[in-house]
């Protein structure tokens, strides 16, 4: 047994390839494999059967605890802890709480969409394999990227790279870990 | 000229981006602002004047700190002056950063992707120059806090059936989300930067910066995910955000400040300043550093289109001002138009309907639109106008009010002049820096402009 790899990748040139390569692995079974792309690739999302959801949830619950949030605040202000009898006006005056109670909505689900985004992608991360194959640098300039890894059941260090070879990529290598 | 022709490029309309572009000559146009360029003489000079004025500010608000408010002009019965009058005029022109990057989001219009970041970037630092002047204001700012509810041996809240507090909450919760957009807008454009940058210092700052993207297709799904959220959350929050500036205004019963139309009328006058700001900052900087193939021509035909569409809604709420306050029957509401425009700040007023509705009226010829010079004259009257437009509300309403007898006069002080300049100097100086340490221009949104990023379906 030689020794582990991250997996393999290989290096197209076009976003029309990397979709096409990604199909085709798809097809023939590979599950754990990723694309990298210097800009987001809808076709991708369906190339790679990608169906997560939760960051719409996380969003929806920030924005619900906000809102509870601003609105309990100044309730709690305004009616308990500071009432302010001001000719017999009713203490929980709610059509002056909207706006606090809008922004705060609007603030917790966006700090939720933020910290969803790097929660979901596992960032910050100093190390990822993927950065041991030379020229990936360029995946943020002009190459795009296919990796099966290692993990996968299917995987196999001479197929999966014969398979890659034979996907038209421009360079297959392996990716240490 | 060269813009010329990129204009007839495309039925007239003008591309969004020059025809020739790749991949990587978008990338490396753009990151070599950043790594490679030489600094260009105009950026130390713009960068030396604006700290220049920042140490003005810093001046002014020394004196500030050390006399209190009475260095300012500012009495009774004019109690506003500069403070507020800047501090809306800056929240103002933060609003179309967000609405470039907002709302033409939502609604697909491409063409932001090559204006939207140093857009956003414009209403992150305007933003933060109007949040000093309320603080400026208060007379002892080292107690700000107390506008947030907090528990306190004082056992005193916040009132919030008050509009001054629900601006602490419009305007801070606006910066924050502003900067999470930016910087979520910010975060592939950084790994950018790392992959290309060969100073080790250089690779360490945009590396942790970027927090190990890696442009996965999982990555990116999420990122578009957060991006549509964001927008989606941004685009209600700037038209309260300026609403609720509007309300600090309506609530009191003063005459000329107690209008419905406020709301509406502020926002699109926000609009109208920003997109103004837009254009002051964009045509130097293309010409300066050679981005005339991304920020083309049909960025600033459109820019200036929305500035012209928004100018005739600024002017039909001048209009309705004033039929309202005849209709009103209103002696006051009637006496407040009228000093406006025969009183002694008439000037002021007169000096306001030239530059916000005779002088933009230009923009309604093509050619004028497509003659850069002139857009950006055009702008900088825009700008002084919709300035003059806060100065004519707050100081005319409120130095006649009810009673002769309290009337008075409001005159600014140089103080009051060196912290407006040094606000100007420090938007400027934290502009002029972000210029030199980030990409200006969105790299990852511009690349999906180009026709090669089209995936092709083989049959």
């Amino acid at each position: 047994m030689p020794a582990a790899i991250f997996g393999i990748m290989a290096e197209f040139e076009s976003p029309t390839a990397l979709v096409a390569a990604a199909r085709r692995a798809r097809e023939k079974g590979y599950r754990k494999l990723d694309a990298y792309s210097p800009f987001p690739i809808e076709e991708l999302n369906e190339a790679l059967a990608l169906h997560d959801n939760r960051l719409a949830r996380l969003v929806l619950g920030g924005g619900v605890l906000g809102m509870l949030t601003g609105y309990g605040l100044q309730y709690w202000v305004a009616a308990i802890n500071y009432p302010l009898n001001i000719g017999g006006r009713p203490l929980n005056s709610w059509p002056s709480f909207i706006p606090v109670t809008f922004e705060l909505t609007v603030l917790f689900a966006s700090l939720a969409a933020f910290f969803g985004l790097l929660g979901l992608n596992g960032l910050p991360q100093p190390y990822h394999p993927v950065f041991n194959v030379p020229g990936f640098a360029m995946a943020s300039r002009n190459r795009f990227f296919l990796c099966i890894q290692a993990a996968d059941p299917l995987f196999d260090r001479k197929e999966t790279a014969v398979f890659l070879e034979s996907l038209e990529a421009k360079e297959v290598s392996e990716v240490a870990n | 000229m060269p813009d010329r022709e990129l204009l007839e490029a495309d039925g007239g309309q003008g591309p969004v981006i020059e025809p020739g572009h790749t991949f990587a000559t978008v990338t490396d146009k753009i990151s070599s602002v950043v790594l490679t360029r030489r600094t260009p003489v105009f950026w130390f000079a713009v960068l030396s004047v604006s700290f220049l004025l920042v140490m003005l500010l810093l001046f002014g608000v020394t004196v500030l700190f050390a006399r209190g408010v009475g260095v300012w002009g500012i009495n009774i019965p004019v109690a506003w002056g500069f403070a507020i009058i800047n501090f809306v005029w800056w929240i103002g022109i933060g609003h179309a950063g967000t609405l470039i990057s907002a709302i033409l989001l939502l609604l697909n219009q491409k063409w932001r992707n090559s204006i939207n970041r140093f857009a956003e970037a414009m209403t992150l630092f305007a933003v933060a120059c109007a949040g000093l002047f309320p603080i400026l204001h208060l007379g002892r700012p080292w107690l700000f806090y107390w506008l947030m509810p907090y528990p306190n041996t004082m056992n005193i809240q916040p009132q919030f059936r008050s509009p001054l507090v629900w601006d602490v909450f419009a305007v801070s919760t606006y910066a924050t989300v502003s900067l999470l957009f930016w910087f979520v807008g910010l975060l592939p454009d950084l790994a950018t930067l790392r992959d290309r940058s060969r100073n080790s210092v250089a690779r360490l700052f945009y590396g942790v910066l970027a927090m190990g993207w890696r442009g996965s297709a999982r990555h990116w799904r999420v990122h578009d995910q957060a991006s549509l959220l964001l927008a989606g959350l941004a685009t209600p929050l700037v038209l309260s955000v300026h609403t609720v500036v509007s309300f600090d205004f309506t609530v009191a019963i003063l005459p000329g400040w107690h209008s419905t139309i406020f709301p509406p009328y502020f926002v699109a006058g926000a609009i109208y300043s920003g997109f103004a700001m837009v254009l002051v900052l964009a045509i130097p900087l293309r010409a300066v550093y050679g981005l005339q193939g991304m920020i083309t021509m049909r960025h600033l035909d459109n820019s200036a289109k929305v500035m012209l569409a928004t100018g005739l809604l600024v002017a039909y709420s001048y209009l309705t001002e004033i039929f309202m306050a005849w209709y009103s029957g209103s002696p006051f509401e009637q006496f407040v138009i009228w000093n406006r425009m025969t009183g002694p700040y008439a000037p002021g007023f007169w000096a306001l309907i030239l530059c916000n509705l005779v002088i933009p009226q230009l923009l309604w010829i093509r050619k004028v639109r497509l003659n850069t010079v002139a857009l950006f004259f055009i702008a900088v009257v825009v700008l002084v106008g919709m300035w003059l437009e806060r100065y004519v509300i707050i100081v005319t309403s409120l130095h006649r009010d009810f009673l002769p007898t309290s009337w008075g006069m409001y005159y600014p002080t140089a103080i009051d002049w060196m912290i407006y300049l040094g606000t100007i100097g420090l938007f400027l100086f934290l502009f002029f820096m972000f210029i030199r340490l980030l990409p200006m221009i969105s790299i990852f949104e511009v690349r999906t402009l180009l026709p090669e990023a089209r995936v092709r379906e083989e049959a």
